[in-house]
């Protein structure tokens, strides 16, 4: 048994490298369409707005698991053909994004309106007004449920295994298709997730005790 | 983009989709009322405990907590039978998973809850003369859960949403009936947009539901 699961080792670290990389490019694109899109859902125009509260809102009501088949086979039908890798990409990341905008709305919301008007008064443009004066402030409370978030990704990552990408959920699958050891490698792809995600929440937890010296 | 809305397939087997949804409400009520009794359950020994079963109740809520909800669906349903004489079938292996699941997370916000109650009020109880029982079941309790309500009511939302992983394991919920649709109808597009819309709709409709009930509860007292 032992020597079969050794054997399988280098696939399973294959497919562990998927997982990190899926992980990875969905919390880098959230975070970018998240806090572009968060901005705009804070001062955007009332259209703006709509639009992003609209999108958060459906996005955060349906289960991420019909948003990945939504997407993975609802795109060819309408003519736009992805590979199922960039399909599945595309759905956490919309996923994860609506998530990224109510953290942004949530930590932009706590810093008191004063800190904006001051900012105004000595003639900060909207854009420096958002660099020097709301981020650097929004940025550590950001922070904290963010990366509590990206355990979510790992997770999460996990589902894309169901388009037959390869990682260490599929390969573990596919392991056990083979050597029939179900609850040993079951346990030993819990293991990996646990200690990526474990290591993941105790940084999230120095960091929020790092910056816990804020008080309201 | 040749794609024309045809929603008539939909229609003619919206009973795969109904029946979903009211099995995906049935494994959320079923799953939350198991875990709410996990949860509290470990919760109060949590707190009156001493260290190593503190630490065996913290492992178990970490290791839910960071693994994926799938893989542990797949671990109780291929993986357990495999290693332990017993037999279920994939809807009682679900149930079992997602209360496992729900419990841990509830393990959390009922020891939270515990420790959020006023000290005036357990002192009170002492001054009447209340025994550390009913302390427990007349006043730390009942102030706990008015508490934790609203933390209660988004565990279930997002359970709800969560039995849509029961699909993987062939379960017939909601969007183990989206698939057989698509499969078998290949009005994809149309399927999706239909399931959204019933997922949405149950979801706010839970949401709003739950908050009315919070509200009376926050006005009694």
């Amino acid at each position: 048994m032992l020597g079969q699961i050794a054997y399988a080792l280098p696939f399973l670290a294959q497919g562990f490298a998927v997982t990190l990389w899926v992980s990875l490019l969905v919390v880098v694109l959230s975070l970018v369409a998240g806090v572009m899109m968060g901005v705009g859902l804070v001062y955007g125009p009332a259209p703006l707005r709509w639009a992003v509260r609209i999108f958060s809102d459906t996005i955060r009501g349906i289960p991420i698991l019909v948003l990945i088949f939504f997407v993975y086979y609802g795109l060819p039908a309408v003519g736009i053909h992805l590979e199922s890798f960039w399909a599945a990409v595309l759905a956490l990341t919309l996923f994860k994004t609506a998530q990224v905008i109510e953290y942004l709305r949530g930590a932009v919301g706590s810093i008191p309106k004063g800190q904006s008007e001051a900012a105004m008064a000595i003639g900060l443009t909207f854009r420096q007004r958002l660099a020097y004066v709301v981020f650097p402030q929004a940025f550590r409370r950001f922070l904290p449920p963010w990366i509590n978030g990206v355990t979510d990704a790992v997770k999460g990552s996990a589902l894309v295994s169901l388009l037959g990408i390869t990682d260490l959920m599929h390969a573990i699958n596919q392991v056990i298709g083979r050597t029939y050891e179900a609850m040993p490698l079951y346990i030993l792809g819990a293991v990996i997730y646990f200690a990526v995600n474990y290591a993941l929440s105790l940084a999230s937890r120095r960091l929020e005790q790092r910056f816990s010296f804020i008080r309201e | 983009m040749g794609y024309t809305l045809n929603f008539n397939l939909i229609w003619r087997n919206f009973d795969k989709l109904w029946g979903g949804l009211l099995l995906s409400l049935e494994l959320a009520v079923i799953s939350i009322a198991i875990g709410i009794a996990i949860g509290l359950l470990l919760a109060v020994w949590y707190v009156s405990a001493g260290r190593v079963v503190r630490a065996g109740i913290a492992a178990y809520v970490e290791f839910i907590r960071n693994v994926p909800l799938i893989l542990l669906v797949y671990l109780v349903f291929y993986g357990l039978p495999t290693v332990v004489d017993i037999a279920y079938s994939a809807q009682i292996s679900f149930i079992a998973t997602l209360s496992l699941y729900s419990g841990a997370y509830l393990v959390e916000v009922f020891r939270s809850g515990l420790e959020a109650v006023p000290r005036g009020q357990i002192d009170a109880g002492k001054a009447i003369g209340l025994t550390p029982w009913q302390r427990l079941v007349h006043v730390r309790l009942p102030t706990m859960l008015r508490i934790t309500l609203p933390a209660l009511s988004n565990t279930f939302i997002s359970l709800f949403k969560d039995t849509s992983i029961a699909s993987v394991i062939s379960v017939p919920e909601l969007t183990y009936g989206a698939q057989w649709i698509n499969f078998n109808t290949f009005r994809i597009v149309e399927v999706y947009l239909v399931v959204t819309a019933m997922y949405l709709f149950t979801g706010y409709a839970l949401l709003y539901a739950l908050r009315l009930v919070e509200r009376r509860f926050r006005a009694a007292h």
